[in-house]
C-alpha cells in the first residue's frame, strides 16, 4: 500500500498549522484590542472563510495564485515556481479554510484574559512586550492550544478547496481526503474504507489529545501549562531515571 | 513624598471630576465611597492604566499627566504600586517568580529583594507554590510583597480586603497597618467601608458619583463631617432637610422640630445629622433639644437595640441604644429623645450640586 497520501496530508496540515497558529495569535490579539468598528469589520472578514463554500475559497484562490493571474505568473516568470497543482499549493487552501477556527479561538482567549494582569505588569516597570509573552499568552495558552489542534483538524480533513487548488495527482498532490473520493470513484470500496478509518483515528488522536489538555489546563496551576509542562517531563524524566538507577544498584546489591 | 490630583474623564453616562492634594510625606489617605462612585477609576488615572480627558497629576515634582503639555508616562515609568482587588497574581508564576517581577537590579538581587520582602510579609515557605494554591489571606500578602518590592514612591491599594472573610480581615488588616506605617512613601485607599477607613488612614476624601469633597484628617471627618453626602457615608442614619433660622437654630421639617446647634453654621447649610447613638431617652415634658414620636419597631441588632421612632414631622428617626438600657424602659410606645447641641451636625449639599 502507497503511504503517500498520508504523508503528504501531514506535512500539508502540519506547515499550514504553523503559519495560521503565528498569523491567528497576531490578528486575534489585534482584533481583541482594536475599537469597535474595526474591530466588527475586520472580524467579518476574518471569519468569512469559515462559512464560505470551500469550492469558492479554491476559486477564489486560483483567481490570485493561477498562471494567468497576477501573483501567481509573477512567481512563475520570476523564480519559476508553480504556486498551483503542486504538493504544497493544497497549504494555501488549508490555511485559509482553517485560519477562522484558529483566529476565533485565540480571541475568545485573549478577550477572556483579565487585563488587570496585565496592569500588574505594567504598574510593576515590565514592558508590554513582557507582559504579553510572559503573562498574557501563559494564561492565554489553553484557548490558543485548542485552536490550533481545530486548525490542525480541520487541515487534515480539508478536500474542496485542496481539490481545486491542487488536484490530484497520486504520488504528488494526493492527501487523504482526495484519495479517498478517487478510490470510491473507481469502485475500490476496501481501499476508500482503509483511508476513512486513517481519517478517523487521527482525528480521534488528536481531538482526545486537546480534552486531555484542557482537563490538565482547569484542574492543574497554570504552570504546568505548555513549556512549563514540557520542562517539568523533563526534569521529572531525569529524577525517574535516577530513582531507576538507585533501584537498579539496590537490586543488583540484593543478589549478589 | 506629595501627590496632587485633578482629573476628568467623561464616559457618557458617568462623569469623573476628582481634585485632591497629598501634602505630606508617608500619609494614608482614603477615598471613601459608594462602590461605582469613581475611587477605582481614579486610581487607574493615577497608575496610568486608565487616560483622563483633561487634567494634571504629579508626584514628588515629577509631573505623571499633563493634559495641556501633552504629558502621559506610561504606567512602568509611574513608579506607582497598585494592589488590585483581587490582587492580580500572575497565575502562571510562583509566589518567588510574582515578587521578582517587580523587584530592581540582576537576577540574583532581584531574588534577595523578594526573598526579603516574602520574609516581612510572613509568607516564608510558600515561595515554590502557585497562585492558585494559596488562601485569601496569603494571596494579599504575596500581592503586597510584589508590591513593595518593586520600590514604589506612592502606592494605591484598592479595597484590599474586599475578597476576605471577617475574622481573617482583622489580623491582616493590624498586618497591613504595621506595613503602611513603616512604608516611606504615600498611599491611596480605595474603601467603602468606614471603620476600616477610621482604623487605617490619616485623611479622608468622600468621593460620591464621579466628584469629591476635599480631604479631612480622618477623627475630624468622623467626628463632624460637613456634607450630606459625607454624613451618610460616615454611618450618619438621621439626616432631615433643613433651613437656619433668624436665631442660629435648625428648622428640620422632616422630623417636625427646631434644634439647637454648638457646631458652626456653614453657609449653605441646607440639611442637619445625627447619629444614631446620640441621643438619650427622656421623660415625656422634658424642654430643650427633643424629637418626640412614636416607637414604631424595636429592631434586636447584635450587641443593641435599634428603635425606629415615627416623628411629627413624618419621617423616621433611628435611635440606637444598649440593650438593657431598652429593657430598663420597659418597652414605651412614646419615646422623647434628647440631643446634644453638640451633636446636631448641620450640612451642606456637597457633592456635585
Amino acid at each position: 500500500m502507497d503511504w503517500y497520501p498520508l504523508w503528504n496530508s501531514l506535512r500539508i496540515a502540519a506547515v499550514s498549522t504553523a503559519v495560521v497558529f503565528l498569523l491567528g495569535i497576531w490578528l486575534a490579539n489585534l482584533v481583541a484590542r482594536a475599537p469597535a468598528l474595526l474591530k466588527g469589520a475586520l472580524d467579518v472578514v476574518l471569519t468569512l472563510p469559515l462559512v464560505l463554500p470551500p469550492t469558492v475559497i479554491g476559486y477564489l484562490i486560483l483567481l490570485v495564485l493561477g498562471p494567468k493571474h497576477p501573483v501567481g505568473e509573477w512567481f512563475l516568470q520570476t523564480f519559476d515556481i508553480r504556486l498551483v497543482m503542486t504538493w504544497y499549493s493544497a497549504i494555501f487552501a488549508t490555511i485559509v479554510v482553517s485560519f477562522p477556527l484558529m483566529y476565533r479561538t485565540a480571541r475568545g482567549a485573549f478577550e477572556g484574559f483579565d487585563q488587570r494582569l496585565a496592569q500588574a505588569g505594567q504598574t510593576l516597570g515590565r514592558s508590554n512586550t513582557w507582559v504579553f509573552w510572559r503573562v498574557k499568552m501563559p494564561c492565554c495558552m489553553p484557548g490558543i492550544v485548542a485552536g490550533a489542534v481545530l486548525a490542525f483538524a480541520r487541515a487534515l480533513g480539508e478536500y474542496g478547496a485542496t481539490s481545486m487548488v491542487a488536484g490530484y495527482t497520486p504520488g504528488s498532490t494526493a492527501t487523504i481526503s482526495t484519495t479517498v473520493y478517487q478510490l470510491w470513484r473507481i469502485n475500490d470500496e476496501a481501499g476508500a474504507m482503509t483511508w476513512v478509518l486513517v481519517n478517523v483515528a487521527i482525528s480521534a488522536v488528536v481531538l482526545i489529545a486537546m480534552n486531555l489538555f484542557e482537563r490538565r489546563a482547569r484542574q492543574g496551576a497554570s504552570a504546568e501549562v505548555g513549556l512549563g509542562a514540557l520542562g517539568r517531563w523533563w526534569r521529572d524524566r531525569a529524577a525517574r531515571r535516577d530513582a531507576a538507577a538507585v533501584a537498579g544498584a539496590g537490586n543488583g546489591g540484593g543478589s549478589l | 513624598m506629595s501627590l496632587s490630583v485633578d482629573v476628568h474623564k467623561d464616559l457618557g453616562s458617568f462623569k469623573l471630576d476628582v481634585s485632591f492634594e497629598l501634602p505630606h510625606a508617608d500619609e494614608t489617605l482614603a477615598l471613601l465611597g459608594p462602590s461605582g462612585c469613581g475611587k477605582s477609576l481614579t486610581l487607574g488615572c493615577i497608575a496610568g492604566t486608565v487616560r483622563p480627558d483633561a487634567g494634571r497629576i504629579v508626584l514628588d515634582g515629577t509631573v505623571l499627566f499633563d493634559s495641556e503639555k501633552g504629558v502621559s508616562l506610561p504606567p512602568q515609568k509611574r513608579n506607582v504600586g497598585y494592589l488590585f482587588q483581587q490582587y492580580a497574581l500572575f497565575p502562571n508564576m510562583t509566589v518567588l517568580q510574582n515578587v521578582m517581577v517587580g523587584a530592581k537590579g540582576d537576577r540574583a538581587e532581584r531574588e534577595r529583594t523578594a526573598r526579603s520582602w516574602i520574609d516581612r510579609m510572613q509568607v516564608t515557605g510558600l515561595e515554590g507554590r502557585s497562585p492558585a494554591q494559596l488562601s485569601g489571606g496569603q494571596q494579599q500578602r504575596v500581592a503586597l510583597a510584589r508590591m513593595f518590592a518593586s520600590e514604589p514612591a506612592l502606592v494605591l491599594l484598592d479595597e484590599p480586603f474586599s475578597a476576605l472573610d471577617g475574622h481573617l480581615r482583622w489580623t491582616l488588616e493590624m498586618g497591613l497597618s504595621d506595613t503602611l506605617k513603616s512604608f516611606r512613601g504615600g498611599a491611596l485607599y480605595v474603601s467603602h467601608n468606614r471603620d476600616e477607613v477610621y482604623r487605617l488612614c490619616d485623611s479622608v476624601c468622600v468621593v460620591t458619583d464621579g466628584a469629591n469633597e476635599p480631604p479631612e484628617a480622618t477623627r475630624r471627618f468622623f467626628e463632624y463631617p460637613r456634607t450630606v453626602p459625607a454624613a451618610t457615608i460616615s454611618g450618619c442614619k438621621n439626616i432631615s432637610a433643613a433651613t437656619v433660622t433668624a436665631d442660629g437654630q435648625l428648622e428640620c421639617p422632616d422630623w417636625g422640630v427646631r434644634l439647637r446647634t454648638s457646631l458652626p453654621i456653614a453657609d449653605g447649610t441646607c440639611a442637619a445629622g445625627i447619629r444614631a447613638h446620640y441621643f438619650t431617652v427622656a421623660g415625656p415634658g422634658e424642654e430643650g433639644n427633643v424629637i418626640c414620636g412614636r416607637v414604631e419597631r424595636v429592631i434586636d441588632n447584635t450587641f443593641s437595640m435599634i428603635v425606629m421612632v415615627r416623628t411629627l414631622g413624618g419621617a423616621a428617626v433611628r435611635y440606637e441604644c444598649d440593650k438593657e438600657l431598652w429593657r430598663a424602659l420597659d418597652d414605651p410606645k412614646e419615646v422623647t429623645l434628647v440631643i446634644d447641641p453638640r451633636f446636631v451636625m448641620p450640612l451642606t449639599a456637597g457633592g456635585r450640586s
